[in-house]
């Protein structure tokens, strides 16, 4: 493992980010812009993974910990409000939704 | 060399399936990327000495929240959109792929100051569970942790409410 540059895990995890960023920005089905920001996560925590393993120390690990609970209860809280959506306006297109446009 | 290029096979997987993420038309197809990718990092989690990490991941995202995705998707009967490039929002899609694109080219000159090899030598019980827990219980991470859990009651309750028809 030691001849892996670090700015190899780096890249990667900036990568996944600007990809699910792209995802968030370009897609329109509500369910993919979710997947997407759950990318977005992920790149980040391979970051603090990465950066842990340099510095040795596990404070990198809690704080993956951490964003992996936050995006539990995003994913929960974000998949109620697409079936209520879907209830009440039978699409999850987010083009579709435009009730505050004005 | 032999883990260096096992290394590097992994992060190829985990960033051909991120792609598949955001260019399948079906959201299940995006689905099915989503947990291929989640299974490429948690590898490569192992790999950088973050056992317990891995495990979670595989846990908690490969096995909790895409089982709630696949579960939601399936429950509303989706087909796919109609492709990932219409001609009426080619706009929209050349705007997020540059605002992108700016963001990532901002970070990676950023991390080409990083020219540090990773550190060989690793302890062996670095990110084991005991020594995590140690450090989440043992330390000023006690209370953020007890905060977390009150979160996701919340967010639980939350989603109960949100998603039932009448209380």
């Amino acid at each position: 493992m030691d001849q892996i540059d670090l700015h190899i895990p780096l890249g990667l995890s900036a990568a996944l980010f600007v990809i699910g960023m792209a995802g968030v920005l370009t897609r329109k089905n509500a369910l993919i812009v979710l997947m997407s920001i759950e990318l977005m996560l992920n790149g980040v925590n391979l970051a603090f993974v990465a950066l842990a393993r340099q510095s040795q120390s596990v404070d990198g690990h809690i704080f993956a910990i951490f964003v992996m609970a936050v995006a539990a209860a995003e994913a929960a809280v974000g998949l109620a409000l697409i079936i209520l959506l879907f209830r009440n306006k039978v699409t999850v297109e987010l083009d579709d939704l435009n009730l505050l446009k004005g | 060399m032999f883990l260096s290029v096992l290394f590097y096979l992994f992060a190829l997987g985990t960033l051909v399936s991120a792609l598949s993420v955001v260019t399948r038309k079906s959201p299940i197809a995006a689905a099915v990327s989503l947990v291929c990718c989640f299974f490429f990092l948690s590898a490569l989690y192992a790999m950088l000495d973050a056992h317990f990490v891995a495990v979670t991941q595989v846990l908690v995202y490969a096995g909790a929240i895409m089982v709630l995705f696949i579960f939601v998707i399936m429950l509303l009967n989706l087909r796919g959109e109609g492709g990932l490039v219409r001609p009426t929002w080619a706009p929209r899609a050349l705007a997020g792929l540059a605002a992108a694109g700016l963001v990532g080219t901002g970070i990676v000159t950023a991390l080409t100051a990083v020219t540090a090899k990773l550190a060989a030598e690793t302890s062996p019980e670095f990110g084991t569970i005991e020594q995590v827990g140690k450090t989440i219980f043992g330390g000023p991470y006690l209370l953020p942790f007890e905060v977390a859990s009150v979160l996701l009651t919340v967010a639980m309750v939350g989603a109960v409410v949100l998603a039932k028809r009448e209380l």
